[in-house]
This record gives structure tokens, sequence and C-alpha cells, in this order.
């Protein structure tokens, strides 16, 4: 693939493939679990923003990035020091968004509060990020956010295409481990489990188990993904800004998975590389109108193939006469027992 | 201390903004378990029909120019709930059950009246207008057919692409023509303001602070609406059947409750409210595409407070939530000041200062609203009743 694009088109696909990692994140918990969280920008900036302040520091030793001085910042807070060192980086950014999301999933959990308030709440919580981040002009340089492409990594700018080509690779790596994660993840006990909680959690919890700390596990798991994906989004860019925390963005993401198809992860994937090179497309010939086509594609998506597209291939297969392998319990009008039950009432009458 | 109480008035007001516009949702949410997250769209609807009310009274001259308001506050009702009755006609009555897909759903609805709002011109109300002519127009005639059930899910599958193909050959065969009139946006995608009329501006002095009379009318507006939803909800006989299907849609369906028509007037009437609230915002500060944006997660939150279809809740709830608000940037900019002059330590002066600003204000209600659910997990004041859930 790489040998067939341009530098342009490859540096856009590597950002592409970044958000299809936070996809991932995301049909982990919405398409297994049944947990809409419209705040995974939050989890997304975090880790953007611990890579961005490790390449902020890259400087020679008693300089402090520039936005520092404007401010009148005289020595470095106290926040940034743990993000000289790379290997407490590249942790940072795997468990400061896990941690978060963990705390925020626990809080919420623990009341069983679910459904359409926990999306509520996980909006409301990137709303407070991201007033948060907009106003901490001192500490993290507030609306402006860190540039990265102007620092040096290992010596080398980041900018640099050799470079850049490197985090391309990382990041088709990052995204195919993560995948096989999300993957072994859901295939094992541990994901039907998840499956029984999107589908009937109280029967979960009469059963013994306490759903409780498999949605904060799973949740922060999925923040942690999150985290790693919003690191290398960040390097591709070349900057991270509050922007990230919008709400719009949150859930744009939760339509990618929508469109692939939900619960499938391959869908999560296909979805977000989808409807992100028809964005790049239309918004370069129609600016005006994007709004237009995305909400309408988030009408369609909903309404019309709320499989996505590979849960309308499954319905296109099945029609043909493949018998598809069933991931859940049937629904309850699909139950036999209950198909004859009915039947034998409409004899009575 | 004038300061402070002029900081709660300011709360109040803003929580009687919020307060109309979660009592629609609220209802909404209640009733049918739907979240609306096009329902800042359908306040920044109202705010602009204030706009376009303000417009046509300002020629006309002074006497009527003062009472424009009393023609915009049906106005807005009347466009946000007509709306709002689409909406739940075309896209939400298809969704029940499924409140997640009804979120991201109506989202797009809320990105494409954004979007509306921007970019709408003359060319594009002609072509909206020939593509409901077509359809609906065609719908009525094949709906006199006798085998009318029969014909019905072809009809619309055939009739709503080709009359979308119709409009948009419509649109574009005038676009050619490129007359001003038509191309031009009416509203473009930046701010607009209100001019409250002559009585509204000023304030009452009390001490040595002004209320704002623009303000006093919002918390007046506030009061006639709680009173009229209170009055609508548990006197009429509507409300009566809104109240029923809230409780027990099986029951009520069975009882031959009109279920679908009890859905989509309360759909209508939660959307007027919001209508009324855009009209209120209006004198609040300027308009634009964007302004529903600012107000729908507080809203949201009053109602996660608030408790679902609980009036009393709600109001508590918006209350609060204003005036903490305002008490934490008011209060702790206030306690920073005082302590700067009492020469105390620069840190905790500074501590201070840190939470007096809006953002901080942002932070801390979510904190708090986390706290009150650890306690109150389904709000102020849930609804009693025997469920394995909660």
């Amino acid at each position: 693939m790489p040998l067939f694009l341009p530098a342009f088109r490859l540096r856009l696909l590597g950002r592409f493939l970044s958000l299809a990692v936070v996809a991932l994140g995301v049909d982990l918990i919405w398409g297994y679990t049944g947990l809409l969280s419209l705040g995974h920008g939050i989890f997304f900036a975090l880790g953007g923003y611990a890579i961005a302040m490790f390449l902020n520091l890259q400087l020679p030793p008693g300089q402090l990035p520039e936005f520092f001085t404007l401010y009148g910042v005289k020595s470095l807070p106290l926040l940034w020091q743990p993000f000289h060192s790379l290997p407490i980086t590249l942790l940072a950014l795997v468990i400061i968004p896990g941690l978060v999301a963990g705390l925020l999933g626990y809080l919420i959990f623990r009341n069983r509060i679910k459904g359409v308030y926990f999306s509520i709440l996980t909006q409301a919580a990137l709303l407070v990020f991201y007033n948060f981040f907009n106003g901490q002009q001192k500490l993290i340089n507030g609306t402006n956010g860190l540039k990265t492409d102007t620092q040096t990594i290992f010596g080398l700018l980041v900018s640099d295409p050799k470079v850049q080509f490197t985090i391309y690779e990382i990041t088709v790596l990052a995204l195919l481990l993560i995948y096989l994660l999300c993957r072994w993840l859901t295939s094992g006990r541990f994901g039907r489990l998840l499956i029984a909680i999107r589908d009937d959690e109280t029967r979960v919890r009469f059963s013994g188990y306490d759903p409780t700390w498999f949605k904060v596990l799973v949740f922060s798991i999925s923040g942690a993904i999150a985290g790693v994906a919003g690191a290398l989004y960040t390097v591709q860019t070349g900057i991270i800004t509050p922007s990230s925390m919008e709400v719009a963005f949150s859930i744009e993401i939760v339509i990618w998975v929508a469109v692939g198809g939900r619960a499938t992860l391959v869908g999560a994937i296909i979805g977000t590389l989808l409807v992100r090179l028809a964005q790049s497309f239309l918004s370069e010939q129609f600016p005006d109108v994007w709004l237009f086509f995305q909400g309408a594609l988030f009408l369609t998506v909903v309404t019309v193939l709320p499989n996505g597209i590979l849960g309308g291939l499954g319905q296109l297969m099945t029609a043909l006469g493949w018998r598809p392998r069933l991931a859940t319990y049937p629904a309850i009008e699909a139950d036999p027992e209950i198909q004859q039950e009915r039947e034998l009432l409409e004899h009575e009458q | 201390m004038s300061i402070l109480l002029s900081g709660i008035f300011d709360g109040v007001s803003i929580g009687s903004v919020l307060l109309i516009a979660a009592l629609g949702l609220a209802v909404v949410f209640g009733l049918m378990g739907v979240i609306n997250l096009a329902h800042g769209e359908l306040i920044m609807l109202g705010a602009y029909t204030t706009f376009v009310v303000q417009n046509v009274f300002k020629p006309l001259g002074e006497p009527w120019f003062s009472l424009y308001i009393f023609v915009a506050l049906p106005l807005a009702f009347l466009v946000s709930g007509l709306v709002g009755l689409g909406l739940e006609k075309g896209i939400i009555r298809y969704l029940y059950g499924r409140p997640l897909e009804t979120l991201l759903a109506t989202w797009g609805v809320s990105l494409i009246l954004q979007q509306f709002v921007r970019s709408v011109n003359g060319l594009m109300v002609l072509a909206i207008l020939s593509f409901c002519l077509l359809c609906f127009g065609g719908l009525w005639i094949i709906q006199r057919r006798s085998d009318w059930p029969t014909v019905k899910n072809k009809a619309r599958t055939i009739l709503i692409p080709l009359s979308l193909a119709l409009a948009t050959v419509i649109g574009i065969l005038l676009y050619q023509t490129q007359q001003p009139a038509l191309v031009k946006p009416w509203f473009s995608a930046r701010n607009v303001d209100v001019t409250a009329p002559a009585w509204l501006r000023g304030g009452l002095p009390i001490g040595d602070f002004q209320l704002p009379y623009t303000r006093i009318f919002i918390i007046i507006l506030t009061i006639i609406c709680v009173f009229g939803t209170y009055w609508f909800l548990n006197k009429s006989s509507w409300g009566l059947r809104i109240r029923a299907v809230t409780q027990n849609r099986t029951m009520s369906a069975c009882l031959g409750i009109p279920t679908e028509k009890v859905d989509a007037l309360t759909f209508a009437l939660g959307s007027g409210l919001a209508g009324i609230a855009g009209c209120g915002i209006s004198f609040l500060g300027s308009v634009g595409p964007n302004t529903g944006q600012n107000y729908i997660v507080d809203t949201f939150m009053v109602v996660v407070v608030g408790g679902v279809g609980n009036l009393l809740g709600t109001i508590v709830a918006a209350l609060a939530i204003g005036v903490i608000n305002y008490l934490v940037i008011v209060g702790s900019s206030m306690f920073a000041l005082s302590l700067a002059s009492a020469q105390a330590p620069s840190d905790i002066v500074e501590f201070f200062q840190f939470f007096a600003t809006t953002s901080m204000a942002k932070v801390i209600i979510f904190a708090l609203i986390i706290l009150f659910l650890q306690i109150k997990p389904a709000g102020l004041f849930p609804q009693k009743g025997r469920t394995a859930e909660l």
C-alpha cells in the first residue's frame, strides 16, 4: 500500500488508521458491552497530550517550552516533570486515560447508571475536560494546544518524512496488535460475559456476577486504547488542541463504528476508513454542505442500516442461504418456546 | 454583598432558561425514554424566530415594535413545535425502544439544522417546498385508492426518492438563474443580535445595583411556562393521558389511549417549550448556529439531576445548577479579592482565583453532580414503584 500512494495521501491514511484504533475501543464497549460512550475524546486527548508533552521537552537542559516564557512561568510545573523520559511517557499515554476512564466508569457504574444516562454523563465529562484544558493557559497552553511537528525525536524532526513513515509503520502495527487484543478479549469467556451484560444485565447480576467491575474494566481498557490512538494521531497531525475534545468528534467516532457494523471489530476499522475518506473527499469538493452529508449519514445508518455495512452484508448472506454463527442469545421473538406458546394462545381464541 | 446578590440573580435567570428547555426535555424523556440531542437546535430555532419577528416589526415603527415579543413568543413555540412534530413523525417514531440509536439520529438532525440555519436561502426553501408538495401530495392522492394498505410501502419507497430527485433538479435549475434574492443566504454563519423592546431595557434599581428588566422578564416567562405545563399535565384530559402513558405504556394502550398521538403531542409540546427557551436566550446574548450546543449539556444535567418526568425535580435542579454555577465564579473571585486585600499568602489567593472562571465552574458543577448521583442515582425525586432495576 505505501508504495502506491503519494506522501500526502499516505499521511492521511496513517491518520485514518490511528483513528481506526479509537474506533476499535469504542466498538469494544458499545458493540460488545452496550455502553454508548460519547466521551472518548477525553481519553484520546489525554494520550495525545502525554506524547506532545514528551516531545515538547526535547530541549537543551535548562530550557523551557516556548509558550511557558510567554506566560511568565519560570520553572517547569510538577505535572510536566515525568514526561522527560520516554518509557514513562509511553506508559503514561496508556495508563492515564485508562485510569481516568476507570475512575469515571466506577463512579457511574457503581450506581447502576446506564443506557442514555451513561451517554449523557460521558458527554458532560467531555465538556468539562474540554473547558478545563481550554482554560489552563499557563499549564498546557490552553486553546492553542501543543505543537509537535517542530519538535525533535532522537535528533530528527518529527515532521521529517522518514520519521513520519516510521510512525506510519508503528500505527499499522499498533492497529494490528490492538485488533488482536480486542479479538482475544471478545472471543473468550470475558467476551461472552460482555455480550451478556449488553443483552440482559439484570440476568447477569442474578446469575451471581457483578457487572460493575467488568464494565469498569472494559471501559478502562477502551480508554487506554483511545489514549494510544490519540498519541499516534497527534504525532501525525503535528498538533494536539482541546478541539479533539469537542462533542462532535466523540460522536463521530461512534458513527464510524455504526457505519462499519457494531460488534464486529473489523467493521470499526472499515467504517472509520470509509467515513473519513468520504469526509476528506466531500469537504474538499463541497466545503459548505459536508455537515448536511454527515447529518444524513447519521440518519441513514441509524434508520436504514442499523447493523452497519458488515451487518448488512451478513443479512445478505443469510438471505442467500448462508447460516451465520450466532453471537448472542436469540431475541425473545425468535425463541422457539415463546413462538410455540404464541401459537397455542392463538388456537385457543 | 451586592455582587453576590446580582450573581445569584444572574444564576436564577440562567437557571430559568435552562428550566424551560429542560422541562420539554424531561417530559419527552420521561414519556418516551428518548434523549433528543437536537433539542439545542430547537432552542436555536426559537431564538432565530424571535430575530425574524423583530426584523419584521422594526420598519413598523414604535408602538408596534414594543409589542413584537408577544408575537415572537407564540411563533417561536409554534415553529419549534412544528419542527419537533415533523421530527417525531419522520424519524423518532421508527426508533422507539432503541434509545441509543435515537441519540445518534437526533444528533444527525441537529447537524442538519445547524447547517440549515447557516446556509438557508430562498432556493433551499423552494426546493424543500416542492419536495413536500410532490411527496405528500402524491401520498395524499394515492391514499384515496381503495388498495392503499397493500401499496403503502411501495408507494413510499417510490415517491420519496422520486420527489427528492425532482426537488434537487428544480433546485439546480433555479440555481442556474443566479437570482440574488434566491441565492443569498438569509442568516449566514455569523451571530445575530436581538434588540429588546424599549420597555425591557434598563433595570430595576435595588440598593447599589440593578436588576435588568430582561432577566426579570425571563424569570416571569419561566414561571408562566412552569404553571402552564403543570396545568396542562395535571388538569387537562390530554395531560392525564400523557401521565398515564408515562407510567405504563402498555396498559394505557390497552385502555384505549391513542399512544401514538400522545407521543406526537408530547414531542411537539417539549419542542415548543425549547422554542420559548430560545426566545428567552435571544435576550441574554447574541444568537448563532452554535447557540443550541452551548445550552444542551447543561439542560441534560438538569434532567439527570432532577429525575425523569418529574416537574419539581426539574425545577429544583435547574435553579440549583444555575445558581451554583454563578456562586462558584462570583464567590471564589470575591474570596480571592478579600484575601488579597487582607494580605494573605499569594498561593492561597491564586488558589481561589484558579476557581473563579467559567470553565472551573463547569468542572465543579460536574464533580458535584457525580457526587450527588452517588447518593441519589435516580435523581432528586425518583419515581416510586417496584422494579428490579436500580
